[in-house]
């Protein structure tokens, strides 16, 4: 029966995907009846070629993305390479955690306050430098999308940071880091020579997913990117939000070029990785053995402390603002606080949190189930599967979603099966199981095998090994999974707008909507509410564990990570 | 329980392999025809890297099979009369005892004890009172319910033995089971453990690198090829 | 291989199964009968898929249902959207998909572009917003654009629900006199550069300047109401282009970067950015006031020439699963005692599209009695109402105005 698992998962994740695909296929090639679009053609992609500034939206795109990735990539090796193994990156590990759950537009909004002209940053030093109006600088929306990569570094690095620290028990990062130090050489470079080559191609699949992800956002480019042109994939969403509803076409048609952008941005990544690797060998074997890495080292702190310090404060603003009452420039802080917003919330508030909860713990739950038994398929059967099938579930990690959003609408409006909470949960795991799978794949597969076989000689079925031995040897990575899976739900918002047809109003529907108002004390409230649940749920990842193995120290090692 | 005895042969007849063979990748890793008896020790010795470990994990029914593991078997493994092949790990009544005493974190030392213990043992009375017995007769009365981080290695040692017994096997495979001890256990634990092999006439396949088990064994000391 | 074709076919016979599944049907109502309305309305529920973005319009909508629920037992639930966009992009997509009945969309908050594209893909149900019993309260002669939607002839396939009138607003506090004109902005710009800006087209609010620009400067305003014509077009156009040539060195950013929408405008105002704005409702101004989002010392007014007014609507899709639910509750948006409520600042402040004379006594009263609130203007203060230009040119203008302005130089 668990062999059926991996194929089942595949259709289930496939099936709508594809689907998807499809549907935003045709109408780039002109075939959409319902708009009168019968035949094949090409208008659209001409269409799309003739609009002014595509050639700067591309750019911007794929630039943006692998600029963002780069820098995030090298802050997170740089900082384990500095400081792994000290009780420094234990606290900072702490630090960077809890960013996991604030959804990416409530980032965004904090961090686009604190760095506007009109911002905080800027209140803070108005009186000093005697302002009463803001300096009229671009720094939010600058036209080469600084703002847009800082947002989108802030909170890749803790999900970076959380992956690589999932891969580095089966790289044996501890024992080689100590050798290599006994050649001589200094932490940072010999954790960069020796560890990283080992746990670079575990941590590929979530790097190409914040690739994938930093190539094709959209709500945080809305809030902090350019927009004189805006990336491609907030025009391709300004496309199909045009009343004009032959603006469809162009919007397909931009949505392809939006995948292919997304292959061409991997395509150099994957260049890039095979140079790296060249240089990175020459550099390797010359020895040299980087003693002075004092400064490397609190740069690298530095540079941690800072993306995590922007977070949290721009939340802080959130906060703030959400008890603001009238708050103008220059003044710090508000003159009045009133709780007037959140009284007037707080009776929507059951409904809406229950709706998200039940919608993210159906998805979690069979997200889990799927994944698991996927994996203990591998470990009875001994087979890896293959990287095809791997590829095929990591897809929609790896494809903008607005890439086929509309077609999976037409799909499941098709099929009748929308408007439920069961296709709200089923979409939701089409993006939710990824995310699981990267989580627990790496735990998973470094649990020692010696103890699935010392039990199963001593007699147990291999169901009561997985009960009984395996899993609770696992209790803390799979809870994390469920948490960055229970993450990924909430903060979903056109799948459930889409597919749920607005019958259910969770968190971020209503969030998003009220974004639209411009009030940032809605945006404020509506920005911590995203986050309750989340953090609830790593909260419970690291709480349940400890309660429930507090007599247990030999857990400690199981319960690290 | 799928365990059916041939009429013809006597029940305690020890474990056979016979003409077993196992290859990596076309390269030769284990080729031994051997019988050990009930209570016998045989010391399997060998540079490292030459399959022992492989050897003891097709006895034990935990060698990967399939095309892309690499390893292609041959042979027949036989206990008792009955021919292991084709018997999944749980059904073969083979215990075996590793470098690590792989105790689960997550269990106390009665709990380690109890996952061990057949099911057919019942009532919870019963099952602790086997439980005290055995740990009384390793030495560590009173220690059901403690945490098997607390203890030392020794006394782990000394509760992976334990537990292994419990299961009831009818051949146990010792991987270097004393290596990680250090020298003064290093006797104990291994007269312990010979000395409750040969209590309950165990044939024990035992691989190590280390001259001082072999001798103290005092049984054939065999190369896997 | 097999046993991923096996789940392919299992999935391709649910696909079929469902498809082959009648949708639940929903007879059109009788609108001629209303009694017949009314009976069908009862029970049903209504997903009006309205604008979310103004907890006290969401506030609003949700008091019309709690009244409609009482009075006819519908249930109204609002789904609120961060775009209408999207409502039409349901539709759409059901209409792809061959939903041609129990649709999820029951009723859309929409006007304008929506509204046209809406007409003209055939995704509307209807006529039947004249034959409604409170239709008879609005006020067709004098707001000509209850039955024009954007000079598009309503037809009876929306129902008009408020008025809307370009107004500008400003902080009393820092500025003593505003331009009260096109070329008065240009002229204060000059002399306070930077301080103000428009959303960036096609945004609604953005096209809606460019509108007022272009209606005040073109030679002959009647060509805006009739379809654009090609052979024309850039004579008639060329003013706008002219002015916005002077126009944007002198904006906010130096034109290098645009607000994103009009609710921006008032951040930004709060945030002394700018020193004028602009929105579709004086009185929306009075409610941020009230909410906090603007200082007290905020006023609205008017252009002398005067300024844009158009009507928005609520719509009912033509494959609503609950059409006569929807007709009855656009019916009681309508009625006088919503519209009274609508006006009053302190639940919304958007105004009313009845005709006051046609209204009974005691309704009037109320209506005159109304506290519009600190910045709304009065109906003596609005002006003249300019109509809306033809869809034609507006998408002319947003087209071009990408060309040359929508990418930074």
């Amino acid at each position: 029966m668990l062999r059926f698992f991996p194929a089942f998962t595949l259709i289930l994740m496939i099936g709508p995907v594809c689907a998807g695909l499809i549907g935003t296929m045709l109408p780039a090639f002109g075939y959409l009846p319902a708009l009168g679009g019968d035949g094949i053609s090409i208008d659209p992609w001409r269409d799309l070629l003739r609009q002014p500034g595509l050639a700067i939206s591309v750019r911007l795109s794929l630039v943006n993305g692998l600029v963002a990735t780069l820098i995030s990539f090298s802050l997170v090796m740089l900082f384990c390479a500095a400081w792994q193994g000290t009780r420094i990156f234990a606290v900072m590990q702490r630090l960077l955690s809890p960013i996991l759950s604030v959804p990416h537009a409530a980032a965004a909004f904090g961090l686009a306050f604190l760095i506007a002209p009109s911002g905080w940053i800027v209140r803070a030093v108005a009186p000093f430098a005697g302002w009463d109006r803001p300096p009229d600088i671009v720094t939010l929306h600058d036209p080469m999308g600084i703002a847009l990569i800082a947002g989108l570094v802030a909170k890749e690095i803790p999900f970076l940071l959380l992956m690589t620290l999932a891969a580095l028990p089966q790289a044996d990062a501890d024992r080689t880091r100590q050798v290599v130090l006994t050649f001589g050489y200094g932490r940072v470079v010999g954790w960069l020579k020796a560890v990283l080559p080992r746990i670079y191609p575990q941590i590929r699949l979530p790097v190409l997913a914040v690739l994938a992800y930093s190539t094709s956002v959209v709500d945080v480019a809305m809030i902090l990117g350019p927009t004189t042109p805006a990336p491609l994939a907030v025009r391709i969403l300004g496309w199909l939000s045009d009343p004009d509803l032959s603006h469809r076409f162009l919007a397909s048609a931009g949505a392809m070029l939006q995948l292919i952008l997304v292959l061409m941005a991997i395509v150099i990544w994957r260049g890039g990785e095979k140079l790296a690797g060249f240089w990175g060998r020459v550099w390797a074997e010359g020895g040299m053995r980087g003693r002075r890495d004092g400064t490397l080292r609190r740069f690298a702190a530095g540079a941690a402390i800072l993306s995590a310090g922007a977070v949290f404060l721009g939340l802080a603003s959130l906060m703030v603002w959400s008890f603001a009452g009238y708050w103008s420039f220059p003044e710090f802080l508000p003159r009045s606080f009133s709780l007037r917003l959140w009284m007037r919330e707080y009776d929507m508030l059951g409904a809406i949190l229950w709706t998200t909860l039940v919608i993210a713990v159906l998805s979690v739950m069979v997200a889990i189930a799927l994944v698991l038994g996927c994996l203990e398929n591998e470990t009875r059967r001994f087979q890896k599967p293959g990287q095809g099938a791997m590829l095929l579930i990591y897809l929609p990690l790896l494809m903008p979603q607005i890439s086929f959003m509309f077609g999976l609408q037409v799909f499941f409006t098709g099929i009748g099966l929308e408007r439920t909470l069961i296709s709200v949960a089923i979409v939701h795991l089409i993006f939710v199981l990824p995310y699981v799978f990267l989580s627990l794949a790496d735990p998973f597969r470094a649990l020692d095998p010696r103890y699935g076989q010392t039990a199963l000689c001593l007699g147990a079925s291999p169901a009561r090994v997985f009960w009984r031995v395996r899993l609770p040897l696992l209790t803390r990575a799979v809870l994390t999974a469920c948490a960055v899976g229970l993450a990924v739900s909430v903060g979903q918002y056109l799948p459930t707008l889409l597919i749920g047809a607005g019958r259910f109003a969770t968190v971020t529907t209503e969030a998003v909507a009220l974004a639209s108002g411009g009030d940032r004390r809605m945006i404020g409230i509506y920005g911590l509410l995203q986050m309750i649940l989340p953090f609830a749920g790593f909260a419970l990842a690291l709480l349940i564990p400890a309660v429930v193995f507090r007599q247990r120290r030999g857990m400690a090692d199981h319960n690290r990570v | 329980m799928s365990r059916t005895l041939n009429p013809d042969s006597t029940t305690s007849s020890g474990l056979e392999l016979r003409r077993v063979s196992i290859r990596l990748n076309g390269r030769g890793l284990v080729d031994i025809d051997i019988g050990i008896k009930p209570g016998e020790i045989v010391t399997l010795m060998g540079p490292s890297g030459s399959g022992k470990s492989s050897l003891l994990a097709h006895i034990c029914g935990t060698l990967p099979s399939g095309r892309a593991a690499g390893f292609e078997v041959g042979g027949q493994v036989v206990l008792n009369g009955m021919s292991l092949d084709g018997l999944a790990p749980q059904d073969r009544h083979v215990g075996i005892l590793f470098q690590d005493d792989l105790l689960f974190p997550h269990l106390s030392v009665g709990g380690n004890l109890a996952f061990a213990l057949p099911s057919t043992i019942r009532g919870r009375d019963e099952r602790r009172q086997r439980i005290d017995e055995a740990l009384e007769s390793a030495g560590l009365g009173g220690f059901t319910d403690r945490d098997p981080a607390t203890l030392s290695g020794g006394q782990r040692a000394r509760v992976a033995l334990m537990r292994v017994l419990l299961s009831e096997p009818d051949a146990l495979l010792l991987d270097e089971p004393f290596s990680k001890l250090d020298t003064e256990l290093r006797d104990q634990i291994r007269t312990f453990v010979f000395d409750q092999a040969r209590l309950r006439g165990l044939p024990t396949l035992m691989v190590t690198h280390d001259p001082e088990d072999g001798a103290a064994a005092g049984g054939r000391i065999v190369n896997p090829v | 291989m097999r046993v991923f074709l096996a789940g392919l076919s299992i999935v391709a016979g649910l696909a079929t199964a469902a498809v082959a599944i009648p949708a639940k049907a929903d007879p059109a109502p009788d609108i001629g009968n209303w009694q017949s309305v009314l009976d069908q309305a009862r029970g049903q529920t209504v997903y009006w898929h309205a604008w979310g973005g103004e907890p006290r319009i969401n506030d609003y909508i949700a008091w019309a249902g709690a009244q409609v629920q009482e009075r006819y037992g519908i249930n109204v639930v609002q789904v609120k959207l961060s775009d209408t966009a999207d409502a039409v992009a349901k539709v759409l997509s059901e209409k792809t998909a061959g939903v041609d009945d129990g649709g999820a969309v029951d009723m859309i908050w929409l006007n304008g572009e929506n509204f046209a594209a809406m007409k003209r893909n055939d995704l509307l149900f209807g006529p039947w917003a004249e034959q409604t019993p409170n239709f008879a309260y609005v006020d067709v002669e004098g707001k000509p654009t209850v039955i024009n939607d954007f000079t598009i002839p309503t037809m009876g396939l929306e129902a008009p629900w408020g008025m809307a009138q370009v107004s500008f607003y400003y902080d009393t506090a820092r500025l003593d006199s505003v331009p009260r004109s096109a070329q008065e902005l240009l002229e204060w710009l000059v002399k306070h550069p930077g301080r103000f800006t428009y959303p960036q087209p096609p945004n609604y609010m953005g096209s809606t300047f460019l509108k007022q620009i272009l209606t005040e400067l073109v030679e002959n305003p009647k060509v805006l109401q009739q379809p654009a014509n090609q052979a024309d077009a850039e004579k008639v156009l060329a003013p706008l282009w002219g002015y916005l040539e002077d126009l944007q060195p002198l904006l906010w950013r130096n034109g290098q970067a645009y607000p994103q929408n009009g609710a921006s405008l008032r951040t930004m105002m709060a945030d002394n950015e700018i020193d004028i704005a602009f929105s579709f409702s004086s009185g929306e101004v009075s409610s941020a006031i009230e909410a906090m989002e603007l200082p007290d010392t905020v006023r609205s007014y008017v252009f002398d020439n005067g300024t844009l007014g158009n009507t928005n609507f609520v719509a009912i899709p033509y494959n609503a699963s609950a059409k006569a639910g929807a007709v009855v509750l656009a019916d009681f948006l309508m009625s006088p005692e919503a519209q009274l409520r609508k006006q009053d600042p302190q639940y919304w402040g958007a105004d009313t599209v009845l005709a006051m004379d046609k209204l009974p006594a005691d309704m009037q009263k109320a209506f005159a009695d109304l506290d519009l609130g600190i910045a709304s203007l009065s109906p003596s203060e609005r002006g003249t109402v300019l109509p809306e230009p033809h869809p034609s040119w507006m998408e002319l203008v947003e087209t071009e105005w990408q060309k040359r302005y929508g990418v930074a130089q």
